[in-house]
């Protein structure tokens, strides 16, 4: 095929490739890009691990070491297949954080240090650069391979001219697609779908060749198999440490390779869609490998003798004279470069903008104290010169290695580079004590040593590194040999790299993290990412802030572009309520800002930019001072509440309470009336009718006439002593009394008392049992009124006591201030039950005729001890009835206005 | 689905075999990873050339086995994962956040 037709053939698929980008941006803006970001097209993007060095370098693999090309394929099928484990977390996290590259992520994990992710993009740059060349190179040898007419194409026989127009057209696509904006969260819904094509092709391409292989060239599979034992080598026995080793590294380096990162973290939108890549990613790499070992061995079979196997899947076709299968063979070998070459240097350009360049520039600018200018177009163009100067470095180094080594080498030098941040990755999910320090420490030392004994050696003798160190170690120390260092001689340049790099890595890891202590951001960053599962919501880490949102406006601005910032700001501004463009500078805003901007700029530098503006790179002592007053005001508040309601509580309670005394009151006086009424019915009944009777008889004896008007008048003594007790008791209750206080002694009071009380039923003879000492006492109140208490208690005794042989003592006992008289009987006294009730008016144990009383004595006798300081109660368990009269010894004479208020406690303590 | 939480002593039916799944779809990269060393013990050394015919089909059965494997876990264990991000990412998604002006909860360990 000819050279011109070659290179149109090329143009023709990027043009192609040029249109399914450009329309998949086009539907993805106008939001109808469902189909886009399918698990199908998110699948068929991770193949951009299957490179051109699967598309070539598989076959050349198997036909040096049989089944050990494997190995790079199940590594990431168990990883793939155990994603539940770890990639489930690793995107969840990616995704919440929004992060935008391995470098990035770490960063983030260990308190946002750009320290860690200008260390890490190193180590990417490093091992990607040598990738990047492997892919010019293949592109450039099939080339030469397919070029039937290298004789009048000068050009065409110079694959150095052909790398450097390849570099060229791949970094303008790289460009035009993965820089056209700054994507809020890195994602390039162009490039992805671009590389979903790419990896549908270079897969049909691999089959079909394989298909023919099989079935065209061979009879089947049998005769396949029976071929490839013929075929077999004495080198094609599986070696156990390079396979469990190489198992191991690849598994790594799908999670660890900066591109793979990208299009399974940082361009992943659902975790389902990581459910269905779990099973269909490893079938696409089970599809791609499945035809390699027979074109390998077809290959051996048939091609000339020192044919490079590494392009058996483009000369075997060739050789065969199957040129449009050539051709699509081509293609994919094409299209597998290219893809890879895209997202490589785009997520590594990422890296290097957000990590490097980007920091650099805004110290530079604080130091001279210049305003920013157009950020946005700053970090664009910083991105387009980093894709540019990646593979720049590509190239150069492609010149360098002079592109004679097998394909395979350079992969794994690559893969081993980059797995020296797994320890570092897998602290930053797992392990809550994995510090800065230690990952730090660990990524420095793992990627000298892979630096020393595989990267610099992988050029040659000579090159890099003298064969003299090579031979005999750094300054001639034995145990310093790049190949075999501190003595070990056992394993292959590989296996021992990755051996002593990725322990002494995860060592000095792990003694870091253990011996040095985190600061607080970090401490919070870790726990948001080990428990990513248990904490949905991301950090939280701005307070108290002192910015101005005019000054964060233009900002972010000039990051996520105009009409977006504005729209972020002014949907801010509604949340809290406001109208305008600027929202208050609360921590939640700020959070929301800087997550946006971190999506565009990555975390470190997001929180730098924020942090400059803001003021406050760290939480400082009035922040706390101020969160700390903050949470102190809440705290009283919520204590004046609580105080508050309490009050309240006790008022309504208070309320109730007078309330209930009320009704108890109200009913009392309903009580009460019905009681009078009754009372002044009863006697007035029988006046009535007696007089009735004297009127109508006219025939009656003055006997009878006598007798009735007895009863009359007697009826009527009885209505005149109830109405006296009323108007007494009424007096007494309201404190209008008026007292006669003069000093008096007791004794005398109670001789006058028991001869009163005798005219009540004379015909009983109670025995009085008195001591007349304690009796002798002289005290200061009303005598009439207290001598009106002990004659109505004396008198209740001859009425009520029960026992034959009625008896009364009076027992007089001082206390302090106090005068305490005991009146106790030997009756059967009052029953428990009705002992509260004595002291009510209108109250009788008894029928009323039988006692001839009101029953308003004992409710009068309190009212008048009560008038004279004192009290009288019944005192239960006495043997009989026991009433105990209380007064004071002297009786202060109360002035007049204090009477009301005395009255009104009465009331109160009336029940 | 949202799963129940850790604490949660005793689970329903469902549950408990979703929980049981998640166990298996730990496992089954470490059974794969035996499985892929295997070949290594059946070593011959005796042998002028290697076995490599019934190797690959072994390897090939393997994994295409494990696909398999996950294929079936992933058509249960999708059910336990979230919503999916909308394309155009909102301005905001944290209303639902009614932030507290507190401090982040400090972390329990370290």
């Amino acid at each position: 095929m000819s050279f011109n037709l070659l290179v149109l053939t090329c143009i023709a698929y990027v043009i192609l490739l040029f249109f399914v980008a450009s329309a998949a941006e086009r539907s993805a803006q106008q939001g109808r890009a469902k189909w886009l970001r399918s698990p199908l097209v998110y699948t068929l993007s991770l193949s951009v691990y299957c490179t051109a060095w699967t598309f070539y370098g598989a076959v050349g693999y198997a036909a040096r070491s049989g089944l050990e090309f494997m190995t790079i394929y199940l590594g990431p099928t168990l990883v793939f297949v155990g994603w539940w484990v770890l990639l489930r977390k690793l995107v969840r996290i990616g995704r919440e954080h929004r992060v935008t590259s391995i470098a990035d992520l770490i960063s983030a994990r260990y308190g946002k240090s750009n320290l860690l992710g200008v260390i890490v993009t190193l180590l990417c740059v490093a091992a990607g650069t040598p990738y990047i060349a492997l892919q010019l190179q293949s592109i450039a040898l099939s080339f030469t391979v397919f070029v039937s007419d290298p004789g009048r194409v000068p050009l065409a026989a110079d694959k150095n001219i052909i790398a450097f127009w390849v570099a060229a057209g791949l970094t303008f696509f790289t460009i035009a697609f993965g820089t056209r904006n700054l994507d809020a969260n890195e994602q390039h819904h162009g490039v992805v779908t671009a590389i979903a094509v790419e990896a549908v092709v270079k897969l049909i391409a691999l089959i079909a060749v394989g298909i023919f292989v099989v079935w065209f060239v061979a009879s089947g599979p049998s005769d396949i198999l029976a071929r490839i034992d013929a075929q077999a080598l004495p080198e094609w026995t599986i070696q156990p440490g390079r396979w469990t080793g190489l198992i191991l590294l690849s598994a790594i380096a799908i999670i660890c390779l900066p591109r793979m990162f990208q299009v399974t973290v940082v361009e992943n939108i659902d975790d389902k869609h990581l459910a269905t890549a779990s099973w269909a990613f490893p079938l696409y790499l089970f599809l791609i490998s499945l035809f390699v070992l027979p074109i390998a061995v077809i290959g051996m079979e048939l091609m000339p003798e020192g044919a490079n196997p590494d392009m058996f899947v483009l000369t075997l076709p060739l050789h065969l004279g199957q040129d449009g299968l050539a051709l699509l063979s081509f293609l994919g070998g094409f299209s597998a470069a290219t893809s890879m070459v895209i997202v490589a240097s785009l997520a590594l350009a990422t890296m290097v903008s957000n990590h490097i360049v980007v920091p650099l520039w805004l110290k530079l600018r604080a130091a001279r104290n210049l305003d920013s200018g157009n950020m946005r177009l700053l970090v664009l163009s910083v991105r387009r010169l980093s894709i540019s100067l990646i593979l720049a470095l590509g190239y150069i180094y492609y010149i360098i290695s002079g592109g004679s080594e097998a394909l395979a080498a350079i992969g794994l030098v690559a893969f081993v580079g980059v797995a020296q941040a797994l320890p570092a990755l897998m602290g930053a999910l797992f392990w809550r004590g994995a510090s800065r320090n230690g990952a730090a420490l660990g990524l420095s030392i793992g990627a000298c040593l892979w630096f020393y004994s595989l990267f610099l050696p992988s050029f040659g003798p000579d090159v890099m590194i003298s064969a003299q160190v090579l031979e005999h170690g750094l300054w001639g120390q034995s145990w310093l040999r790049p190949y075999s260092l501190f003595g070990l001689t056992t394993l292959d340049p590989l296996l021992h790299a990755l051996f002593w790099s990725l322990l002494l890595n995860t060592l000095a890891f792990c003694l870091g993290s253990l011996l040095s202590f985190p600061s607080p951001i970090e401490r919070v960053q870790g726990a948001l990412f080990v428990n990513i599962f248990d904490r949905p919501g991301p950090t939280r880490s701005w307070t108290n802030p002192v910015a101005q949102a005019e000054d964060l406006l233009p900002m972010a601005q000039r990051i996520l572009g105009a009409s977006e910032g504005q729209a972020f700001f002014r949907a801010q501004a509604e949340l809290q309520g406001k109208s305008g463009f600027l929202p208050d500078i609360t921590p939640e805003f700020l959070q929301g800002l800087e997550l946006k901007m971190s999506g565009s700029v990555g975390a470190a530098t997001a929180h730098a930019m924020i942090s400059q503006t803001v003021g406050t790179a760290v939480v400082s002592v009035e922040d706390l001072m101020a969160v700390a007053s903050e949470t102190a005001q809440i705290i009283e508040y919520s204590s004046q509440l609580e105080a508050k309601s309490e009050e309240l509580t006790r008022t309504a309670r208070k309320l109730r309470d007078a309330n209930e005394k009320l009704r108890t009151l109200s009913d009392q006086k309903d009580a009460f009336l019905s009681q009078i009424s009754h009372e002044l019915r009863t006697p007035m009944t029988s006046i009535r009718a007696f007089s009735e009777i004297m009127m109508d008889a006219g025939d009656m004896s003055v006997q009878e006439q006598a007798h009735f008007a007895r009863i009359i008048h007697d009826e009527s003594i009885r209505l005149t002593r109830l109405l006296d007790d009323l108007l007494d008791l009424s007096v007494l209750e309201h404190g209008q009394v008026s007292l006669d206080i003069r000093a008096v002694n007791l004794r005398d009071l109670i001789d006058k008392a028991i001869s009163a009380s005798k005219s009540v039923q004379a015909q009983r003879n109670f025995r009085i049992l008195r001591s007349r000492d304690p009796e002798d006492v002289e005290i200061v109140t009303d005598s009439g009124r207290l001598t009106q208490v002990f004659i109505n208690i004396l008198s209740n005794a001859r009425k009520y006591c029960d026992a034959t042989d009625p008896q009364m003592k009076i027992i007089v006992r001082q206390r302090k201030t106090m005068l305490e008289v005991d009146f106790i009987d030997n009756g059967s006294g009052i029953p428990r039950d009705k002992q509260a009730l004595i002291f009510e008016k209108f109250s009788r144990l008894t029928d009323s005729l039988q006692a001839g009383g009101a029953g308003l004595g004992l409710a009068i006798c309190r009212e008048i001890m009560n008038n004279l300081g004192g009290d009288i109660d019944y005192v239960p368990g006495q043997g009989g009835a026991a009433f105990r009269v209380s007064l004071p010894l002297v009786l202060e004479r109360k002035p007049m206005a204090a009477q009301p208020p005395a009255a009104l406690a009465r009331a109160e303590d009336a029940d | 689905m949202k799963l129940p939480s850790r604490n949660t002593q005793f689970l329903a039916r469902d549950s408990y075999r979703m929980r049981r799944l998640m166990d298996a779809a730990r496992i089954l990269p470490v059974l794969g990873l035996i499985l892929l060393v295997l070949p290594l013990m059946r070593l011959d050394s005796g042998a002028e050339s290697p076995p490599t015919a019934a190797e690959a089909v072994y390897l090939f059965l393997v994994w295409i086995g494990l696909i398999l494997a996950a294929f079936v876990m992933s058509l249960w264990l999708r059910r336990s994962l979230g919503p999916p991000r909308p394309l155009v990412t909102p301005v905001s998604g944290r209303q639902g956040m009614a932030a507290p002006s507190m401090p982040p909860v400090a972390p329990k360990d370290d």
